[in-house]
């Protein structure tokens, strides 16, 4: 294989298939029905929408590095163009929490995993020339960069206290309806209603791809397990974002025509509002966690030469998390009132989940376990993947338990679960897969030492940050304070420090961003040898402008495991 | 910002249409309701007012005398004086104080809460850091053991059916083990109140609690956060001291029961593994006992506006006497001494109701102060 994939790059350098002729600049980037094309607008935008939610959050580490309010007052009098009272000063720490929530959450992890790896490599591993309807593929972004916009409008416009929408990202009722007049909730809602659209179509794309444009031979159970955790996740948006989306326009109707589905003196229930936002939240974290453990699994088995351990157990343990995910929700909502039954329930079901997910977790050790393992910098990343989410996921079953969660609930230990299993789960998949296939995508070789160090650095700093908000949460700090009785500065101090060693390493990472397209060397169509078997290695780095004209053939012999025959389709 | 009344009222309204399950009945309601607020807030600043006059006086404090002694303050004193700062039990620990203890719950004060932290301690504590630890050998291990210059041949195996089921069903009766305790402490944490135990009403405003006592005269003691000076000087810490604190008796079964009159807040208080939701327009109704007097802080745990931080929760529990010399210090009646007569009714001219069947208030007028309700309410069946 890396003796072919040698070969390939010999014949391909100087030449310009013509498959290559690609459009102008305006017509390439701007009606793009190309799914390479449109997975990279999704990297860049994931990329800029994330420097924007990692800034926000570096205002908030900032606040909270004493107490006393110190920074919110000038960021409000910025926001409002003059001076600002303290309410105003208070209500921009709630618009800051729930943009950066909802920024994290909708414009940059899921856009990341699904809109650019999901759009760039589904096509490549399963052998298919595009994405099944490239056009609705455009709409899908272009209509995700207009939500990031209504979002962004939202904080300029008054919402109740002061400027921007401050509900939080779950916007609960009654605070987002009758407790936040003006229209910055409504654009924030009409912000979700365009991510949602978009990913509900997205969703439906990735279902007809994977379904019906797989090559000649690849049946389901021969699908790179990358593949398998896009389908899987496309199901969970098909079935969660439209329940979303009647919540959340049950909101929006509640807000300006006088419904009052979410208030308690027209018949209406402030808590449905949590069930039906939870019912689609819950699957949501799974849609943006499934798609990096479909990248952990590809790189483990390439960086180990050996086929993933489990292949059917892994991906029935996806489908096994996305079904029971459906049925987990209230257990976001442990102190809202609930019949000790239906608490009861909710426990059990919640901790049904470790065990499909200890699945994955002991598979990818087992992968490794008799491997000739290379450390290279996705590796790395995926090795510091595995076991923060597993320290992210032990929380998880802490909070799991109705009963010792009416003491954790709405604490800073829910937010250094969630972010060990999203800041670091879903992240550290995210730049696992980026150094991955970032050669492969752009034809340059990243540095891989500029790589390693941002691991580390961001490994240490990442750790700061969350690691005490454990302490802070049991000790009974609540989140989304942007002030606090000073017992509390000393762990918030440390994870501030934390969040510039972080910050720090997010420059080591563009540098090294810089330095692949100004410096890289070109990249061979298998840079990782021969542990890299799906199809996308067969391929030029970058792949030409139109891949799999000729359909390739996967071979009988192979079962259950990724590896692809020894014969590449040609390009 | 809406006040109590209003919100009783709007409650009565759900009531309506819920039980007419019509149409009209909701739109009725609305429409109704879009004339109701200009009147209930023209009425009830007037009442705001008036409360709090009355209920600041008696409740601020002397400053606490030096060093008084456990037995001044303690059981058995008739007249009523806040517990002093020496009293503080329920708070978050500095590092400073003690490492081991600000990186750990809050010390429990209540049978649940000991409970609850036991069963952290002992059962999942141990079990999540051997499951990191192995995951974390284990990841050391392979590094270790099948790194390239190693083990440059790798194997070929890619299934072993034995270990699988190992590994699925280790952690089956792992979770298994949990579940026990997990769900001994859900019943024992909703259990019923017993009917004569007394109850406090809950209420959450936009940015300040309501305690109400329906059992005593029904009078209500708001409670706001003292900024940090005044918090200081009673040798209180800053953001959690409040200026009316929710005095209660120690050591009996007390009904909480809460709600909120604008936004959902949160009645929470970490030393004894105590949070429940302020809902509008439900009443969630749960058992708090407190085993030793002493003073609890807690914080609003639900996101309700610009100063969700700036409304702490601090509840100081006192031996049945001094409760009711509070009580009297209120204005109210401790139970068993009559009905209470005079200015108390009019201060909180509503009984506790609720927009929920089969909660107090939503049928048949119940007694003041002893409504039945179930620990599960707030979720009609």
């Amino acid at each position: 294989m890396a003796t072919t994939a040698d070969t390939f790059q010999a014949h391909h350098e100087e030449h310009h298939h013509d498959a290559d002729h690609k459009p102008g600049f305006f017509a390439r980037w701007f009606m793009s029905t190309n799914h390479k094309d449109i997975g990279t607008l999704y990297l860049i935008f994931a990329i800029m929408a994330g420097i924007i939610g990692g800034a926000i959050s570096g205002i908030m580490r900032q606040e909270l590095a004493q107490p006393g309010i110190q920074v919110l007052g000038s960021v409000a009098a910025w926001l409002n163009g003059g001076t600002v009272d303290m309410d105003q000063a208070l209500h921009t720490w709630n618009v800051l929490i729930t943009a950066h929530g909802l920024i994290m959450v909708f414009f940059m992890v899921m856009p990341a995993m699904i809109g650019g790896f999901g759009n760039w490599f589904v096509p490549l591993m399963i052998g298919a020339p595009d994405m099944a309807f490239p056009r609705m593929n455009n709409i899908s972004f272009w209509l995700t960069a207009a939500g990031f916009v209504s979002l962004m409008a939202s904080t300029f416009v008054p919402g109740g206290t002061g400027l921007g929408a401050g509900t939080g990202w779950t916007v609960y009722a009654p605070l987002s309806t009758s407790g936040s007049p003006g229209p910055a909730v409504d654009f924030a809602i009409f912000s979700l209603h365009l991510a949602g659209a978009a990913s509900i179509m997205g969703a439906i794309n990735f279902i007809t791809t994977i379904f019906n444009m797989r090559a000649p031979g690849m049946t389901l159970h021969k699908m790179p397990l990358f593949v398998w955790s896009v389908l899987v996740t496309a199901f969970l948006l098909l079935l969660a974002l439209p329940v979303l989306a009647a919540a959340i326009t049950m909101l929006l109707t509640d807000r300006n025509f006088g419904t009052t589905f979410f208030d308690q003196a027209g018949g209406g229930d402030p808590v449905l509002y949590q069930h039906l936002f939870w019912f689609f939240g819950h699957p949501e974290v799974y849609i943006m966690i499934l798609p990096g453990f479909g990248m952990v699994s590809q790189i483990v088995a390439t960086f180990s030469r050996k086929p993933v351990f489990g292949y059917l157990g892994m991906a029935y343990a996806m489908v096994a998390i996305g079904v029971v995910g459906f049925v987990v929700w209230a257990h976001h909502m442990y102190t809202v009132g609930m019949n000790v039954n239906t608490k009861m329930y909710f426990t059990a079901a919640t901790m049904v989940i470790a065990v499909p997910t200890g699945i994955k977790i002991f598979s990818w050790i087992a992968t490794m376990w008799g491997g000739s393992l290379e450390f290279k910098s996705p590796m790395v990343w995926s090795l510091g993947f595995i076991f923060l989410f597993t320290v992210g996921g032990v929380t998880g079953v802490v909070l799991a338990n109705g009963g010792i969660d009416d003491n954790l609930h709405d604490t800073y230990y829910v937010v250094a679960h969630f972010h060990y299993v999203l800041s670091m789960g879903a992240v550290f998949a995210l730049f696992a897969g980026f150094y991955y296939w970032f050669p492969k995508m752009s034809g340059k070789m990243h540095s891989e030492f500029l790589a390693h160090l941002h691991f580390w650095v961001f490994f240490v700093g990442v750790n700061i940050i969350f690691f005490p908000m454990h302490f802070l949460g049991m000790n009974g700090m609540p989140r989304r304070y942007p002030d606090y009785t000073p017992a509390f500065s000393y762990w918030n101090e440390i994870a501030t420090v934390g969040y510039w060693i972080m910050a720090g390493s997010m420059l080591i990472f563009f540098a090294n961003l810089i330095y692949a397209f100004v410096a890289g060397r070109k990249a061979a169509p298998n840079y990782w040898g021969e542990g890299a078997t799906t199809l996308e290695w067969s391929l030029t780095s970058p792949p030409p402008y139109h891949q799999f004209e000729t359909l390739p053939v996967i071979e009988e012999h192979h079962d259950y495991h990724d590896h692809i025959a020894d014969s590449p389709a040609k390009a | 910002m809406l006040t109590d009344t209003e919100s009783v009222r709007q409650m009565n309204f759900g009531d309506i249409a819920r039980k007419r399950l019509s149409f009209l009945g909701i739109l009725l309601a609305a429409l109704a309701l879009s004339a109701a607020p200009q009147g209930a807030l023209a009425q009830a600043t007037g009442e705001l007012d008036a409360q709090a006059e009355n209920v600041a006086d008696p409740a601020v404090p002397e400053p606490a005398t030096a060093e008084p002694t456990v037995t001044e303050a303690a059981p058995g004193a008739d007249a009523y004086t806040p517990l002093g700062p020496e009293w503080i039990k329920g708070r978050p620990t500095a590092p400073s104080e003690d490492m081991l203890a600000s990186i750990s719950f809050q010390e429990q004060y209540s049978d649940d809460g000991q409970f609850a932290l036991w069963m952290h301690d002992a059962i999942l504590i141990p079990m999540i850091t051997v499951t990191s630890l192995l995951v974390l050998g284990l990841l050391l291990w392979v590094i270790a053991r099948f790194n390239r210059r190693r083990n440059p041949v790798p194997s070929k195996t890619s299934h072993n059916t034995l270990i699988e089921i190992i590994w699925t069903v280790v952690p089956v009766l792992i979770l298994v083990i949990i579940a026990v305790p997990s769900i001994t402490l859900l019943s024992r944490q909703y259990k019923s109140a017993p009917e004569d135990a007394l109850t406090v009403k809950v209420t959450g405003y936009q940015w300040y609690w309501g305690y109400s006592y329906p059992d005593n005269g029904g009078f209500e003691v708001i409670s706001n956060m003292l900024d940090d000076e005044a918090a200081l000087s009673r040798g209180e810490p800053a953001q959690l001291a409040v200026d009316n604190r929710m005095v209660v008796p120690v050591g009996v079964p007390i009904r909480i029961q809460t709600t909120g009159a604008d936004v959902i807040h949160s009645f929470a208080v970490p030393s004894l593994w105590f949070k429940i939701d302020s809902v509008p327009g439900r009443i969630n109704e749960r058992v708090m006992t407190i085993n030793e007097p002493g003073i609890y802080y807690g914080q609003c745990s639900e996101l309700c506006g610009a100063r969700h931080a700036y409304m702490p929760i601090a509840i100081e529990a006192v031996p049945m006497a001094r409760f009711n010399a509070w009580l009297r210090s209120q204005g109210g009646t401790p139970k068993g001494e009559g009905a209470p007569q005079g200015a108390a009714p009019a201060l909180a001219p509503q009984e506790p109701e609720s927009a929920v069947e089969g909660a107090p208030g939503a049928g048949e007028a119940p007694e003041a102060g002893t409504p039945e309700v179930t620990p599960a309410a707030g979720n009609p069946a």
